[in-house]
Parts: C-alpha cells; sequence; structure tokens
C-alpha cells in the first residue's frame, strides 16, 4: 500500500498555515526531487477564492511555482488545502477537479481548535484512494534507538486510514 | 510557425507521453485544433462543447494567463511558449454549486 511519508516539521508549518488562514481555507504543496516521493520543501500559497468552502491556487502565482519546480528538477509530491469546517476529506468537486495523478492530495481540518486532523489521498481520474500518513521526526537520529519494537519508534506517528 | 507548448502530466496520454509538443496558428483556438490533428482528443480536454476554454484549465502564453488576453482568441506568434496547467481547485462546497459551476465536466 501506498503511504505518505512527511515529515513532523512540514506537517507541522501546514497546520500552522491552515490555522492561520482559519476560517478560510488554506492550500499549498510540498515540493520535493523528481520521482522521489519525498516531500521536502513546504511551499505555502494564496488562496485565489477567499472562500470558506473553496480554494483555487492564484493563477500567477501556481505559474511561477510550477517554473521554479522545473528549474530545480522538483515536482509537487504533496497538494494540500484546509476545510475549516468539515472531515478531512475531498469534497465531490475536489475529487473533480483534481489534475495531478501523482501528487498526494493532503487534507487538513480545522474544525477543531485542538485536535490536529490531516489525511492523505490519491485522487486519479476523479476517483479517491486514502493512504496512511506516517510523520517521522528527523530530528530524532533513527540509529540512536535500537531496541523498540515493530511500530513503537517514538520518532514515528502513523494515521491509519479510517476506513471510510 | 513554431510554438512550444507544455504539457502537463495528466494530458501526456495524448501525447504519447510528450512534455512538450509543438503545433503552429494565429490564435489559441487555430493552435489547438492543430495540436488535435496530431493528438487526437487534445483539445476536447481544454475547450468546452460550447467552445469556451474549460473553467478548471489554466492556459498562459509566456507569462500570461489567457483569460486576460482574449482566452481562445489570444494572438500567437513564432517562439511563443504556451504553457497548460490543470486549475488546483476544490474545497468543502456544496456539490450542486460545484457541479454549476463545473458544467459539464461532471
Amino acid at each position: 500500500m501506498v503511504v505518505l511519508t512527511i515529515d513532523r516539521a512540514i506537517v507541522d508549518a501546514i497546520i500552522a498555515h491552515a490555522r492561520r488562514d482559519h476560517p478560510d481555507e488554506a492550500c499549498g504543496i510540498v515540493a520535493g526531487p523528481v520521482g522521489s516521493d519525498k516531500p521536502s520543501r513546504h511551499v505555502p500559497m494564496q488562496n485565489a477564492a477567499r472562500s470558506m468552502t473553496f480554494y483555487e491556487f492564484d493563477s500567477m502565482e501556481y505559474l511561477k511555482v510550477w517554473r521554479e519546480l522545473d528549474d530545480r528538477d522538483e515536482e509537487a509530491v504533496v497538494i494540500y488545502h484546509s476545510h475549516t469546517a468539515t472531515e478531512a476529506y475531498p469534497s465531490r468537486s475536489d475529487a473533480s477537479i483534481a489534475g495531478w495523478p501523482d501528487a498526494h492530495y493532503l487534507l487538513v481540518s480545522t474544525r477543531d481548535p485542538a485536535a490536529e486532523e490531516i489525511r492523505s489521498f490519491r485522487i486519479v481520474d476523479g476517483a479517491v484512494t486514502e493512504e496512511p500518513v506516517r510523520v517521522v521526526d528527523a530530528t530524532v537520529d533513527p540509529h540512536a534507538v535500537q531496541t523498540y519494537m515493530f511500530g513503537q519508534s517514538p520518532a514515528t506517528v502513523d494515521y491509519e486510514c479510517s476506513g471510510r | 510557425m513554431a510554438i512550444e507548448v507544455r504539457i502537463p502530466t495528466i494530458l501526456r496520454s495524448y501525447t504519447g507521453g510528450a512534455k512538450v509538443v509543438e503545433g503552429g496558428g494565429d490564435t489559441l483556438s487555430e493552435l489547438l485544433s492543430d495540436l488535435d490533428s496530431r493528438h487526437s482528443g487534445l483539445r476536447g480536454r481544454l475547450v468546452t462543447e460550447e467552445g469556451g476554454l474549460h473553467r478548471f484549465v489554466n492556459v498562459y502564453v509566456n507569462d500570461e494567463d489567457v483569460r486576460f488576453l482574449g482566452a481562445l482568441d489570444t494572438k500567437l506568434s513564432d517562439g511563443d511558449t504556451v504553457t497548460i496547467l490543470p486549475a488546483v481547485a476544490g474545497g468543502a462546497f456544496g456539490f450542486a454549486a460545484a457541479a454549476a459551476m463545473l458544467g459539464n465536466r461532471l
């Protein structure tokens, strides 16, 4: 099964962006080297719709960011946006508009100020498939910890699919 | 007249996997028809049955969004670069409202 593996610092930055723009929806990408499936550079983007129920990349910023990806041999490994009053699950419009079949579509819900709600999906030809999110803490050296049982690494949090 | 056209991943099934193709035409509409003669079906992904550009496709000539240049009537010149990007959009939007905005795409 495909898993999104993403650094804790990047998840924190995405959630901070979503909380900052709440109650409007926030959006952006995490870039990584082409073919690496490694999200490594967070690029918060403007929501041109400035709406509580809709988001859209600003057309000129989108072109600029995608040219920069090309120049750096990167691609959008993650495309994220927030839902501010509903669950972190793609809406019908999310699924029908999604145009990057190789990206992880990460959704953040900011409906509960105290809870962290993130989920990740593949969206291909309008079909939505959830995938687990593995948040890793790159500040901890994994070689320093050798005796944890499988699934108990303190540096990793696994978000399983919720089975919807 | 050669115009370079940059094709996003999702439309490369029409171009045999090519990331960049070339075409000709005095306007964007002519260019898309020219491309469609070699990459059948491509125009239909960008232009609606009513003859307008799809709402959720971004097309740029050099550094400009064609929505501000005259859409399909945008004039082209030799050496121009056309970039096609699928819009990144969505949100917790009601289905009926989204369907109205998307028109025949749903």
